[in-house]
């Protein structure tokens, strides 16, 4: 029989996991990208990698402190960002999504190879630089929660830090939109030649929203590796694609679509996966092995992606007068 | 040089804007733009070989010509939205050659384009506080904090108000601009320019596609811009709409400037009939174009009437 008290348990847990938490940062800062500015950046994974492998590293290699890491990967995906945006802002926007894909691509192969193993850990990745993280931590020990939320001091400690960047990144996103500096930023999004027509350096305001994104990614990327190890193969495309797929279920170009498509993506997740398995073991789907089970929730997940695309384009939160036009 | 509508309600034409015979590229008592030497090459083809050309100060000039003239191209060279193979020109005595679009708009050369290019999705009033020139809240540091730019926002809330009155859209300020009729994106679009207070105000085709109904008040808006001291450089198709407001006119054909003048003396030069009608026009060679052909008759027909008067 299926255990469904610990199947909705687990799923709960999800609403305030840190990966919940490092998801909705990283769909954040796709927000800035795609859904206000309406660059098409396809290599959020780049800039999470970037700021995962960039407080590891500095940890671990350099030996610096928490903030010295943080502000080394975050410099990282600044530098990262202005090189994907030097030469292709001035371009159409396909042409980023294209250098985009490729460039994270490129990183994490660079992460992979061997020829970088005493730096990079090579495909098994590094690991043992949470020391410093830890020390910061207020919570004395022990083990604090109520119901399916029960977790030992470290991973409240981890929660608390993760939700807290992501309610700062929320703040700053929301402030900045409700500004006159977001009213270019989505003038830009709508129509790039009009806002120049205006006076507005469009290049300048272009390349400002792909470092404020790309620093949420990394700073997302530094969430994710808290409370599991940085593995190289954790930075494919279809990481990006997940965050796209969170984007489009919370609302493109709203500020709190991101963090609700991320809690209701990983919620929906855990509880498919975790149904799926059990329902193999217990033989209703006879025709399926627990391996084929354990596939089948990205399969459900790409329905998803299109069923929402197709009868919600604008997501939870989104907007539906802006969809009354076809641009 | 005298503006503002005459008793009649016709708009009285600004006189007096030219040095010498008008000819293409004669030289203006106060130009606002010289163009010298601009050619702009797709492949083997020029678009625009423009050897001089000034545009007179506080005056509405047209750009006319047919098809393929090379008109909206040269719009796009001075404006800095396309790069010339060569050439040099200045506005208001700086030059602006090679100077990025942005930068010239800031200068106070504003321009409309031919597809209008409302912001859909922003409402009109955002439309229009975007057009302001120099806000600093929209730099990245001083966005974060309101207090920085609360007050310089509700100043251009209040002009994007008097504006959008003006041109009567301001009912559906909180409207997004998607939702707007053609006629009323092409206002939207003049009235946005004009947050900028510019001193040009270039405008491509503002009657394309613009409903017979708003196609005075569109005239109208633009006599008032010349009434308020800006320079007026439009290029458009309709020869009604060019003889009634316009007190210059440059005529372009495959990319040069071919003749210039008054209206009433441009419609008459045989360069401008050549350009329009191609230099066989009095020789049987089939169908000519009919409807540009009727123009210009009728065009014609208007100018004789008016000096029997």
């Amino acid at each position: 029989m299926i255990d469904w008290l610990l199947l909705f348990s687990n799923a709960a847990q999800e609403i305030i996991s840190p990966t919940t938490a490092a998801y909705a940062l990283a769909a954040l800062g796709l927000a800035v990208h795609f859904g206000f500015t309406g660059l098409l950046n396809f290599g959020q994974a780049g800039f999470m990698a970037l700021g995962a492998y960039g407080y590891a590293i500095a940890t671990l290699t350099f030996g610096w402190p928490v903030w010295g890491a943080v502000l080394f990967g975050i410099v990282a995906s600044i530098v990262f960002a202005l090189i994907l945006g030097v030469p292709t802002l001035r371009l159409r926007a396909d042409y980023l999504a294209i250098v985009t894909i490729a460039a994270a691509e490129i990183l994490r192969l660079l992460f992979t190879t061997n020829t970088f193993e005493p730096v990079t850990g090579s495909a098994n990745g590094l690991q043992g630089y949470k020391g410093g993280f830890e020390d910061l931590n207020p919570i004395p020990a022990g083990t604090y929660g109520f119901g399916p939320w029960v977790y030992n001091e470290y991973d409240w400690w981890v929660r608390i830090f993760g939700w807290g960047l992501v309610a700062l990144a929320a703040l700053i996103t929301w402030r900045l939109m409700k500004s006159p500096w977001g009213r270019v930023i989505k003038g830009i999004r709508e129509d790039e030649d009009a806002v120049r027509a205006l006076g507005k350096n469009v290049y300048f305001y272009k390349m400002q929203s792909l470092i404020i994104g790309g620093v949420f990614g990394s700073l997302a990327g530094m969430i994710f590796i808290l409370p599991r190890a940085v593995v190289p193969s954790n930075y494919q495309t279809s990481l990006t694609f997940f965050i796209y797929a969170i984007l489009l279920l919370g609302g493109a170009a709203t500020v709190l679509g991101p963090i609700l498509g991320s809690v209701v993506f990983w919620v929906l997740l855990s509880f498919f996966s975790g149904f799926v398995a059990r329902a193999v073991e217990a033989g209703w789907l006879p025709f399926m092995s627990s391996v084929q089970a354990g596939q089948l929730r990205f399969i459900l997940v790409g329905v998803a992606i299109m069923l929402i695309v197709i009868y919600r384009p604008q997501g939870i939160l989104g907007n539906k007068k802006e969809l009354a036009f076809v641009k | 040089m005298s503006s503002s509508a005459g008793a009649n309600g016709a708009p009285v034409k600004s006189t007096g804007l030219h040095v010498g015979e008008p000819a293409p590229g004669v030289k203006k008592v106060d130009p606002i733009i010289v163009a010298d030497g601009i050619k702009r090459q797709f492949g083997g083809l020029t678009a625009v070989d423009v050897e001089h050309l000034e545009i007179p100060r506080g005056a509405i000039t047209a750009l006319i010509g047919p098809n393929g003239a090379g008109k909206t191209t040269l719009f796009n060279l001075l404006t800095g939205f396309d790069k010339p193979n060569e050439g040099t020109w200045t506005f208001d005595g700086q030059s602006i050659s090679g100077v990025p679009a942005f930068r010239v708009a800031r200068k106070g050369q504003v321009r409309t384009f031919q597809l209008t290019k409302a912001l859909g999705l922003l409402t009109v009033l955002d439309n229009m506080k975007l057009g302001a020139k120099g806000q600093s809240g929209e730099s990245l540091a001083r966005a974060l904090f309101p207090w920085f730019w609360r007050k310089e926002e509700q100043e251009i809330e209040a002009r994007a108000i008097d504006l959008l009155t003006r041109f009567k859209l301001d009912a559906k300020k909180d409207d997004y601009a998607a939702s707007l009729s053609g006629g009323q994106r092409k206002l939207l679009e003049m009235a946005r320019a004009l947050m900028s207070q510019p001193t040009l105000v270039m405008l491509d085709e503002p009657m394309a596609g613009v409903n017979p109904a708003l196609t005075q008040s569109l005239l109208d808006h633009i006599l008032d811009l010349k009434k308020e001291g800006m320079t007026v450089l439009f290029v458009e198709h309709d020869m009604h709409m060019v003889r009634h407001i316009a007190d210059w006119v440059v005529v372009m054909a495959e990319g040069r400037v071919v003749a210039e003048g008054d209206p009433h003396e441009v419609m008459a030069n045989p360069a401008v009939i050549d350009a329009y009608l191609g230099s066989h026009h009095d020789q049987d060679l089939g169908d000519p174009d009919t409807g540009v052909v009727t123009a210009i008759k009728e065009l014609a027909d208007d100018d004789a009437d008016e000096s029997k008067h």
